[in-house]
């Protein structure tokens, strides 16, 4: 039972090599002996991955057929799962047991739900070393991060702790982690998967995303969790383009006939020469099949950053007020309600988390308003600009996924605005609301490098037909 | 650079207490990347709109005032850490 996909379960099970038990057990009893060395997980559930295997073994009696009956999946802990800890890697919610399903989980039908993974606290972070509990290891290399804030997921499926993942994305936080641990990492469309659930982060840009072991897993457990959800307002109804159709007809001629955009912004100073050689291979291989390659221009790319990091710690300065020790979660016992307040903010958030409610309270408050918040607001429509003027000469834009492969636990952590400079390939499609993979595409010496795809909206199955392709 | 004072009162507006040292770090910290943030200045936005949303929704989703049955209010009071019966305590706020 090692390497197995979701395909290969579904044959599995069919041909009954196996029972969703046994496997739900083989799995849990790999965590509890791997993932001492790797730090995935934060909570194990295997109370509720048994009954449910259970309940999987009776449905493939009737002949049912969930795409992901039996299969063993990890959900990053910021995604509530009724009954069971939701943590958010932070002590503000060490305690907290949720009351409700997130929506994705309610769409998971006949999956075994393994556990909850580690994150970057509140999904704060791009090595998963902000996580208040454990720091998760990279398992190409264990002196390494597994990149974040999806870490803990995107590791667990790397080490084959799991099947398939969920993780969410604010700014590559399912990217970055899938391209240090050579994992397939997909961010969906704004809109496409519904956020009821997810503790949210910054509203404007989250979104739930698959981490998986191919292209194809990818794509089954998008098609699940993705479409309109009256519980978020803010979810599309949108047609899903499957597998069969346009495509399958002949993939060749298909290829032929793509333009595929390479900004040359994204292609400067700083970025790691093996990457560069992985991205630009890729490209070459693509052209090979009879794409068409050509160079485009984002020229507002320098200022993607600060755009981003200003959105998204005003909306987390927001989001986060909701933690005050009065409705839920850790509450420090004081006399006056302005100390229960002070005393559960220093208490329960991290460093980061407390470096960003400021951010984004300074940007927001009397005076700065317009000079940083609306200033941003502006920047992202030139943004958006860019991306709509590319793709309408272009079908997909190639890009690297991160400057440089996995760092080394603590190279970064004492600098946050380095870290925040690594994110500069990822947080364009969450400003913009696109859709964008992160597939395995080389290495760079002994670490994993992925390519980065971005499409246009709604259009994740062309992304992850095109990827299966080449 | 921004001030002490500065970091003090945006802790205050978050709630947030810091110590000492807190203050000192966030100074720095806060300071070297609203420097960086600056280089939006240099950026032409006068005749450009903001983008708050990129969702494709233009009007107010809306659905019936219906009460449903699925009703979590017990399960979400439960949550609380101070409670009397169905009600959440919070400290006395006038004085």
């Amino acid at each position: 039972m090692k390497n197995l996909t979701i395909k290969k379960i579904n044959e599995g099970l069919k041909k009954k090599k196996f029972s969703a038990v046994e496997l739900a057990k083989e799995y849990l009893k790999r965590i509890k002996k791997e993932d001492k060395k790797i730090c995935s997980f934060v909570t194990i559930t295997e109370d509720l991955a048994l009954k449910q295997a259970k309940e999987a073994d009776g449905l493939i009696k009737k002949d049912n057929n969930f795409p992901l009956l039996g299969v063993p999946i990890a959900i990053k802990d910021n995604i509530l799962i009724k009954g069971e800890k939701c943590t958010c890697s932070s002590k503000i919610l060490e305690d907290y047991t949720a009351p409700y399903n997130a929506t994705v989980i309610e769409r998971l039908k006949g999956a075994v739900i393994l556990g909850k993974t580690n994150l970057d606290e509140f999904a704060m972070g791009g090595s998963t070393e902000n996580s208040a509990f454990l720091t998760t290891k990279n398992p190409y290399d264990l002196k390494r991060v597994p990149g974040g804030s999806s870490g803990g997921s995107a590791a667990a499926v790397a080490a084959d702790m799991c099947v398939a993942a969920l993780g969410s994305d604010t700014g590559g936080s399912i990217r970055q982690p899938a391209s240090f641990c050579g994992v397939v990492g997909l961010k969906p469309t704004y809109g496409a998967v519904s956020r009821y659930g997810l503790v949210a982060f910054a509203s404007s840009l989250d979104q739930i995303g698959p981490i998986t072991k191919n292209v194809e897993d990818a794509q089954i457990l998008f098609n699940v969790i993705a479409g309109k959800d009256e519980r978020d307002s803010t979810s599309i109804d949108f047609k899903i383009h499957t597998r069969r159709g346009s495509s399958a007809s002949n993939p060749k001629s298909k290829i032929q006939n793509l333009r595929i955009g390479v900004p040359k912004e994204y292609f400067v100073k700083g970025i790691d020469k093996g990457v560069k050689k992985v991205v630009e291979d890729a490209i070459k291989r693509i052209e090979k099949k009879g794409a068409k390659i050509e160079e485009i221009s984002l020229p507002h790319t320098k200022y993607a950053i600060p755009t981003y990091y200003l959105i998204a710690t005003c909306e987390a300065s927001a989001n986060l007020a909701r933690f005050d020790g009065i409705k839920y979660g850790l509450s420090k016992t004081e006399d006056s309600l302005i100390d229960v307040y002070l005393k559960t903010k220093a208490q329960g958030f991290g460093p980061e988390v407390k470096r960003r409610i400021m951010l984004g309270t300074y940007a927001l408050s009397a005076g700065y308003y317009n000079a940083f918040y609306l200033k941003a607001q502006k920047v992202r429509t030139l943004i958006k600009q860019d991306f709509d003027k590319a793709f309408s000469k272009v079908d997909f834009i190639f890009t690297p996924v991160a400057p440089t492969p996995a760092f080394k636990i603590g190279e970064k952590i004492n600098d946050p605005l380095a870290m925040y400079l690594s994110d500069i390939f990822t947080v364009c499609a969450n400003l913009v609301g696109l859709p964008a993979v992160s597939v395995p595409a080389g290495f760079s010496g002994k670490l994993p490098v992925g390519l980065q795809v971005i499409g246009k909206p709604f259009q994740e199955n062309k992304i992850l037909e095109l990827c299966k392709s080449f | 650079m921004i001030s002490k004072k500065d970091v003090q009162h945006i802790a205050k507006l978050a709630r947030i207490e810091l110590k000492e040292k807190e203050v000192e770090d966030f100074q720095k910290d806060l300071s070297s990347i609203l420097d960086y943030f600056e280089l939006l200045k240099e950026v032409k936005t006068d005749k450009v709109n903001p983008t708050f949303h990129t969702s494709e929704i233009k009007e107010n989703v809306m659905r019936r005032d219906e009460a449903k049955p699925d009703n979590i209010a017990d399960e979400l009071i439960k949550q609380a850490p101070d409670k009397k019966e169905r009600y959440i305590k919070v400290k006395s706020v006038f004085k």
